[in-house]
C-alpha cells in the first residue's frame, strides 16, 4: 500500500458518519460587514492602504502619465518597466524615452534577463484588476503581458487602479467575479509594500518586495 | 539515501531549558515586551467583542465542517491540482516527505533551495536532510534567515527570532555576512538580509515553501506573508516545492476570507497581511515567469491520530497564528525553545505528541496552569485546556488495550497512581478522613522538615495540632 492509501484509509476509517453543515459564510457578511457607496469605498481604500505605508495618487485618464513621470523625477527614477501588450504600458512607451525615461519591456521569459530583472530594474508598472476597501487590497492577476516578477522584484512599484473597481470586501470580489469557476496561474492579493517585524518587533519596509508602493487612483475626468 | 534520525526528547531537559530562561532577566523581559505587543496589537483588531466572537464560531464551523470532509477533500484536491499541472505527493512521516523532496531536487541536479517561512520543514528537519545530501538549504525569511545564521532555531511560529535583540542580530551580521560592519540601525539590517537574500532568489534552483490554506474545489495553495520571500521562493527558482500537514485544507474557496481575517488579525493584529500569494499552476504555455514545475508534499506525521478521536481531532482546527503562545504565561516566561519541538506554546503542547508521541512529550502537557487564555483568544476556538487535561489523562493512567495514542500511559507511575487512589479514598469516607486528620495532627512533628521544591522558597508544611472539626466541637457548634 502506497503513503497515499495508507493516510486515506486511516482518515476514512475514523470519518464521521454525520455530514457536517455547510457553513454561512455569505450570511456573516450581509450581517457584519456595510456595503459603502463608491465614493466611501475609495475613501476607505485609500485610508487602509496608507495605513500600510502606500503612496496613493488620484488621476485621470488625462493627467496620469504627467503624474507617473513627475513622481519618477522626484524619486529620482529615469527608468521603468512597463508591458507593450497593455495600453496603459503601450502610452508609456509613446511618451517616455522622449522626456528621457527610459522604458524596460518584459517581452522575453525570464530566463534570458533575471539578472537584469533583479540587479537593473529599479522600477514597475502594472494594473490592478481590482481593489477591496475594507483591507486596503490591490488584486492583481498577473498574465503573459504583465507577468508575477513584475509587481516583486523592482524596488518601486506602481500601480494603476481604476477607482470604481473597488470591492467592498474580499469575499464580495471572489464572489462578483466567480474566482470558484477558475483561477489563474497565480492570484495576488497586495496590501502595501514589502514589510518585516522580525527585528525586535520593529517596522521596517522592502524586506524582499518593492520597497515602495504608488497607487494612481484613476477616476473619469471631472466635467 | 541517508537515513535522518529526529531527535526531539522534549520531556528531557525541559525543566533544565525552563530554568535557564527564567534565570535570564533579559531574556525574560524581552519575551514580556514583545507579547504585551503582540496582545495589544490583536486587542486592537478586535474592538468589537460580537464581531470576534461570531468570527470565531464562523471559523470554527469552517474548520470542523472541512475536518468532517477531509479524506474527500484530499481527494478532490489531488484531482483538481493534478489537472492543473501541479504534482502531488504523499508523506506518511518526516523521513518520507524529505526523501521525496530531495528526489525532485536530485531529478533537477539542485545546489541551493530558498525556503519561505515553513513550519512542516522544520517539523521534518528538512534543512539538515538537504544538507547530508548536499544541497544547501537557505531560510529567506528575515527572522528564520537570522535564527539559521545563529545555528538556532524559530523560538515562535509567527516571529521566528522573537528571543533576539537586535544588538545580537547587529553582531551576529558583523560576524557571520560577509563586507558588513556593525550597526544596529534595524533599517539597515534588513537591507543587508535583502542584499544577501536577492543574489539568493536569483540564483536557487528550487524554491520551498508552506502552505497557508489548500482549496480544494480550485486546486488552489494560498500563502500569507508580509516579506515577499515567500512570493521570491514561489516565482524566482525553475521548482517550487510546497509542504503542508494533511489538515490545512477547504472545500470552498468562499472558506477563505474569514479564515484570513482571523489568521492575520489574530497573529500579528493586522487586517490582511501584505501579501496573499494564490497559487493554481505552474508556468503556462505563453507565460514570462514562474515556476515550470510545482509540487505538493502532504504530509500526516501523526495527524491522523488525532484525525481518529472526536476531541483530539479539534487539534487539527489550528491555523497556526500563534496567538495561544502570545497570550500563554507559560510561553511568555519560558520561551519557544525551552519546549524542546517544533511547535511550542499551547498549540505545541496538544499537537507535539501525535507528531513525537506520548513518550517524548509526557510532561509537556503539565507544563500549563489551566489558565485558559489560549482557548478563549483561539481563532477558531480549539478548546486547548481540555485537550491538556485529556492528553494528562492520556499519558498518566495504565496503559491499556487499544489506546488513542501511541506511548499512552508513558508517564504512568505504579506509586504515584496509588497514592491517588489512597488520596481519594481518604478524602470520599469522613470516617477514614478523621481518623487521618487526627494522625496527622498528633504525629505532625514526623514531618520533614525539607519537603522539595515547596521549602525552596517557603516554610515547611506542617498539619495543624488541633484539627478544624474539634475546634468546631470546642466551641460547641
Amino acid at each position: 500500500m502506497s503513503a497515499r492509501e495508507r493516510i486515506l484509509s486511516k482518515l476514512r476509517a475514523k470519518m464521521p458518519s454525520t455530514v457536517a453543515e455547510q457553513p454561512d459564510v455569505a450570511g456573516w457578511f450581509a450581517t457584519h460587514r456595510v456595503v459603502e457607496s463608491a465614493a466611501d469605498k475609495a475613501s476607505r481604500f485609500r485610508a487602509c492602504i496608507e495605513l500600510a505605508h502606500a503612496e496613493v495618487h488620484a488621476v485621470t485618464p488625462a493627467n496620469w502619465l504627467t503624474t507617473l513621470r513627475e513622481i519618477l523625477r522626484a524619486k529620482g527614477l529615469d527608468q521603468i518597466l512597463v508591458s507593450e501588450e497593455t495600453t496603459h504600458g503601450s502610452a508609456v512607451l509613446d511618451e517616455f524615452p522622449a522626456q528621457g525615461i527610459a522604458c524596460q519591456v518584459y517581452d522575453m521569459a525570464i530566463e534570458a534577463w533575471k539578472t537584469e530583472m533583479f540587479n537593473a530594474t529599479p522600477a514597475s508598472l502594472t494594473a490592478a484588476r481590482a481593489a477591496i476597501a475594507e483591507t486596503g487590497t490591490l488584486i492583481l492577476w498577473p498574465d503573459a503581458a504583465e507577468p508575477r516578477l513584475m509587481s516583486l522584484v523592482p524596488p518601486v512599484h506602481f500601480v494603476l487602479l481604476d477607482a470604481g473597481k473597488i470591492y467592498n470586501t474580499f469575499f464580495e470580489a471572489m464572489q462578483a467575479e466567480g474566482w470558484a469557476n477558475g483561477l489563474p496561474t497565480n492570484s495576488l492579493l497586495i496590501s502595501g509594500p514589502s514589510k518585516t517585524a522580525d527585528i525586535q518587533q520593529t517596522l521596517a519596509y522592502g524586506a524582499h518586495g518593492p520597497k515602495e508602493l504608488v497607487v494612481l487612483m484613476l477616476t473619469e475626468d471631472e466635467q | 539515501m541517508s537515513e535522518h534520525i529526529l531527535e526531539f526528547k522534549p520531556a528531557e531537559g525541559f525543566r533544565a531549558r525552563s530554568k535557564a530562561v527564567v534565570d535570564n532577566p533579559f531574556l525574560r523581559q524581552s519575551f514580556r515586551g514583545a507579547m504585551d505587543f503582540l496582545m495589544s496589537k490583536r486587542a486592537a483588531q478586535f474592538p468589537d467583542s460580537e464581531e470576534l466572537e461570531s468570527l470565531r464560531t464562523l471559523g470554527e464551523s469552517i474548520r470542523q465542517y472541512n475536518l468532517a470532509k477531509l479524506p474527500t477533500l484530499l481527494v478532490q484536491l489531488e484531482e483538481n491540482l493534478s489537472r492543473n499541472g501541479i504534482q502531488v505527493h504523499w508523506a506518511e512521516t518526516p523521513d518520507e516527505a524529505n526523501a521525496i523532496i530531495l528526489g525532485i531536487c536530485h531529478a533537477q541536479h539542485a545546489k541551493l533551495m530558498v525556503k519561505g517561512k515553513s513550519m512542516v520543514s522544520e517539523e521534518i528537519e528538512l534543512n539538515h536532510a538537504a544538507e547530508a545530501a548536499g544541497i544547501g538549504a537557505l531560510e529567506s525569511d528575515m527572522g528564520e534567515y537570522i535564527v539559521q545564521l545563529a545555528g538556532e532555531k524559530p523560538s515562535h511560529i509567527i516571529m521566528p527570532a522573537i528571543h533576539k535583540t537586535k544588538e545580537e542580530i547587529a553582531r551576529l551580521f558583523a560576524d557571520k555576512v560577509e563586507g558588513v560592519d556593525y550597526t544596529d540601525n534595524v533599517d539597515a539590517l534588513i537591507q543587508i538580509g535583502r542584499n544577501v537574500l536577492r543574489q539568493k532568489f536569483l540564483e536557487a534552483d528550487i524554491g520551498l515553501s508552506g502552505v497557508n490554506f489548500a482549496v480544494a474545489e480550485t486546486g488552489t495553495l494560498c500563502l500569507v506573508e508580509n516579506e515577499g520571500n515567500g512570493r521570491m521562493c514561489t516565482t524566482a527558482p525553475p521548482v517550487h516545492i510546497a509542504i503542508t500537514g494533511i489538515e490545512k485544507i477547504v472545500e470552498k474557496l468562499e472558506h477563505i476570507p474569514p479564515l484570513l481575517s482571523l489568521l492575520t488579525r489574530s497573529a500579528t493584529g493586522q487586517n490582511i497581511s501584505t501579501y496573499f500569494n494564490m497559487i493554481s499552476s505552474p508556468r503556462k504555455a505563453g507565460e514570462k515567469d514562474g515556476p515550470s514545475e510545482v509540487h505538493l508534499v502532504l504530509l500526516d506525521n501523526g495527524r491522523s491520530q488525532a484525525y481518529a478521536d472526536e476531541q483530539l481531532r479539534k487539534t487539527l482546527q489550528c491555523i497556526r497564528c500563534g496567538a495561544c503562545m502570545n497570550h500563554c504565561p507559560v510561553y511568555t516566561r519560558i520561551g519557544g525553545h525551552a519546549y524542546g519541538t517544533t511547535y511550542p506554546g499551547p498549540i505545541g503542547k496538544i499537537i507535539s505528541p501525535h507528531m513525537l508521541g506520548l513518550e517524548a512529550t509526557s510532561t509537556m502537557a503539565t507544563a500549563s496552569s489551566l489558565c485558559g487564555a489560549c482557548g478563549e483568544v483561539c481563532p477558531v476556538k480549539i478548546p486547548i485546556p481540555e485537550l491538556l487535561m485529556r492528553l494528562r489523562e492520556e499519558a498518566f493512567t495504565a496503559p491499556h488495550a487499544d489506546p488513542a495514542m501511541v506511548g499512552q500511559g508513558a508517564g504512568y507511575s505504579w506509586l504515584m497512581t496509588s497514592v491517588w487512589k489512597g488520596w481519594a479514598a481518604v478524602y470520599r469516607s469522613p470516617s477514614l478522613y478523621g481518623l487521618a486528620t487526627w494522625l496527622g495532627s498528633r504525629f505532625s512533628w514526623l514531618m520533614p522538615s525539607k519537603q522539595g521544591a515547596w521549602t525552596s522558597v517557603r516554610v515547611p508544611l506542617k498539619p495543624a495540632p488541633k484539627r478544624l472539626r474539634d475546634m468546631l466541637k470546642e466551641r460547641g457548634e
